[in-house]
C-alpha cells in the first residue's frame, strides 16, 4: 500500500467515524439558525449536583479565589448561628444546672472521719505547674472562644458595639496565642499523669462500690479513681482534637480548602463546647463539690483521712514507700 | 425601594477582566485584594463559560449572620456594607460567603488578616465616615451610588455581560436577551444569593 492509499484509507475511516458520531455531537440550533452555544454548557444547577462547589480557572495566583461558588457557606452559617448557639447553650447551661442540682441534692462531700491534721504530698510542684498552666490557658481560651460565639448576644448589648469590637479583637489574639501555652500544658499533663491513669482492675471495684457516691460503701482507688481517669482520657482526647482543629484555623488555607476550613471550625466548636462541659464538672468536684480536694492542686498536700477515703490504695503505697504509718485515726 | 443586585450573563462574558480592572482603579484597592474576579469554568473545553463574580449582596447575607461583632449589615437598597472600625479580622465571613467575596489585606496566620474588605457596590462604607468624604474613600473606596451611579465594574463591562441595578429590571433584561437569542446558562449565583431565580 502506498503512502497515498494509506492516507486515503485513514481519511475514509475518519469520515465513517464522523458520520456515526455526528448525531451525538450534533449541535442544537437556535431560533436564528445559529448553533446553540449552551447545548454543551453545564449550568450551575448541573455543576452543583455534581460537586458541592463550582471551581474553575482564574488569572490570579490565589487558589481559593478559583472557587466560583460554594453554597455550603449557607449551611455553615446555619451551623454557626442556629445549631451552635442552641446546642452550645443547652450543653453549657445544662451542665451548670446538673451541677447545681448535684450540690443541692448531695451537698458538699465531706471528709467523713474529719481532718486528721496530717498531710501527704499528692502533687509535686512541677505537676501543679503543668495543671495550672493548662487550667489558666483553658479558662482564657474558653472565655475568649465563647465570646466569638455568644459575645454578640450576651456582651455586645451591655458594652456597646465599639467597645465590644475592641474586646473581641483582643480576645481573638489572646485565644490564638494562649493556644501554645495550652498545648504545652496538655503535653506535660499527658506525660506526667499517663502511668497512673492506665485502667486497672480496681476501677471495676470502684464502679461496683458506687464510685464514692454511696455513703455506706467504700470505693477503692489508686492514685486516680475511674472518674478522674475518665477526665484525664477525655481531656487528652478532646485537647488533641481541639488543638489540631485549632491549628488548621490558625493557618488558614495552608493545604486546606474552604470545605476543610469549615469542617475544622465545626469540629473545633463542637469539641470545645463538650470540653467546657467536662471541665465544668471537673472544676465543681475539685472545689465546691468535695471537701479536701482542692488542696491537692492548691498546696499539693492532702489530708491523710481524705486520701484514705478516696485513694486508699495510693495512700497505702505512698506510706509504705515513705516508711511511715498513719497514726491519726485507726483504719476501719 | 429598589433591591440592588448583580447579574453576570455568562454567555456574553469574554474573560477580559475589565470589570476587575475597573473595580481596582475606581476604588484604589490595595495589592492582593480582589473585590471582583473572573472565573472560567470548563476552561478550554466545549461549553467553556466565564463568570464575573464579586459580593452578590445576598438576601439574608450569611456573612452578616456569622459576623461575631455584627459589623456587616444590609442597607435599605439591599447592599451589604460593613464597618471596618469594628471588624476584628476573624475570617468567618469568608467561610460563610458562598461567593468568596470577603478579602483581607494579610495572609492571616495567627488571625492577623487585618480588616475585611469587599465589594461595596461602589456605595462607600458602612462606617461612621460621611458619605463621599475622603476618609470614606480611603477606607472603602468610591461612593458612586451616593451620586446616583451604578458600580463601575458593570458600567465598564465591554460586552454588557455584567449587569447591575434594580434586581427586577436586570432580571427582565436578561430574560429578554435569553428569549431573543434562544439560550442562556442562567443567572449564576442567584438561587444561592437571593433565594430566587430568573424566569428563563
Amino acid at each position: 500500500m502506498t503512502a497515498f492509499a494509506r492516507i486515503r484509507t485513514a481519511a475514509l475511516l475518519l469520515m465513517l467515524f464522523g458520520l456515526t458520531a455526528a448525531p451525538a455531537l450534533a449541535q442544537k440550533l437556535g431560533p436564528d439558525g445559529a448553533p446553540n452555544p449552551t447545548a454543551s454548557v453545564t449550568n450551575q444547577k448541573t455543576l452543583l449536583e455534581r460537586a458541592p462547589r463550582i471551581q474553575g480557572r482564574i488569572d490570579i495566583p490565589d487558589v481559593k479565589a478559583s472557587v466560583l461558588m460554594q453554597p455550603m457557606g449557607r449551611t455553615w452559617d446555619y451551623f454557626h448561628e442556629v445549631l451552635l448557639h442552641w446546642g452550645g447553650a443547652a450543653v453549657i447551661v445544662g451542665t451548670v444546672a446538673i451541677l447545681a442540682l448535684a450540690y443541692l441534692v448531695m451537698g458538699r462531700l465531706r471528709i467523713e472521719a474529719g481532718r486528721s491534721g496530717q498531710t501527704i504530698v499528692r502533687f509535686k510542684a512541677f505537676e501543679r505547674f503543668a495543671h495550672w498552666l493548662t487550667a489558666v490557658s483553658f479558662v482564657l481560651l474558653g472565655l475568649t472562644g465563647l465570646n466569638i460565639t455568644f459575645g454578640k448576644i450576651l456582651l455586645r448589648p451591655l458594652v456597646g458595639p465599639d467597645l465590644f469590637s475592641d474586646i473581641s479583637e483582643i480576645a481573638k489574639y489572646v485565644h490564638n496565642f494562649t493556644s501554645f501555652a495550652f498545648v504545652t500544658g496538655l503535653a506535660l499533663i499527658t506525660v506526667l499523669f499517663f502511668r497512673d491513669n492506665i485502667f486497672r482492675r480496681v476501677d471495676i471495684d470502684w464502679v461496683k462500690q458506687g464510685g464514692g457516691f454511696i455513703k455506706s460503701k467504700h470505693a477503692p482507688a489508686g492514685r486516680f479513681n475511674l472518674g478522674e481517669k475518665m477526665v484525664y482520657w477525655l481531656s487528652v482526647g478532646a485537647g488533641i482534637a481541639v488543638s489540631a482543629s485549632g491549628f488548621v484555623l490558625l493557618f488558614p488555607f495552608y493545604g486546606t480548602n474552604i470545605a476543610d476550613m469549615q469542617i475544622a471550625q465545626v469540629a473545633h466548636a463542637i469539641i470545645a463546647v463538650l470540653f467546657i462541659a467536662l471541665i465544668l464538672g471537673h472544676i465543681y468536684i475539685g472545689t465546691l463539690g468535695m471537701e479536701g480536694a482542692f488542696e491537692a492542686m492548691g498546696t499539693g498536700e492532702v489530708d491523710i483521712n481524705w486520701a484514705r477515703e478516696h485513694h486508699d490504695r495510693w495512700l497505702a503505697e505512698k506510706l509504705e514507700a515513705e516508711g511511715r504509718r498513719a497514726s491519726a485515726t485507726p483504719a476501719e | 425601594m429598589a433591591r440592588m443586585k448583580f447579574l453576570c450573563d455568562a454567555d456574553r462574558c469574554i474573560d477580559c477582566n475589565a470589570c476587575v480592572t475597573a473595580c481596582k482603579n475606581e476604588n484604589e484597592v490595595p495589592w492582593g485584594i480582589n473585590r471582583r474576579r473572573v472565573v472560567t469554568i470548563n476552561d478550554g473545553k466545549p461549553g467553556e463559560r466565564s463568570v464575573s463574580m464579586a459580593c452578590m449582596h445576598c438576601t439574608d447575607a450569611p456573612c452578616a449572620s456569622v459576623c461575631p461583632v455584627k459589623c456587616i449589615y444590609p442597607t435599605e437598597d439591599g447592599i451589604v456594607l460593613h464597618n471596618k472600625d469594628q471588624c476584628i479580622g476573624c475570617g468567618y465571613c469568608f467561610y460563610a460567603c458562598p461567593f468568596g467575596a470577603p478579602q483581607y489585606p494579610q495572609v492571616g496566620n495567627f488571625g492577623s488578616r487585618g480588616k475585611m474588605d469587599k465589594c461595596t457596590y461602589c456605595a462607600g462604607g458602612g462606617g461612621p465616615e460621611a458619605p463621599g468624604s475622603a476618609e470614606e474613600y480611603a477606607k472603602y473606596g468610591s461612593n458612586r451610588f451616593g451620586e446616583g451611579k451604578l458600580p463601575m465594574c458593570a458600567e465598564m463591562c465591554s460586552t454588557k455581560s455584567l449587569l447591575a441595578g434594580d434586581g427586577d429590571i436586570i432580571a427582565q433584561l436578561y430574560e429578554e436577551r435569553v428569549e431573543k437569542r434562544g439560550y442562556g446558562s442562567g443567572a449564576w449565583g442567584w438561587t444561592t444569593a437571593y433565594h430566587e431565580d430568573v424566569k428563563s
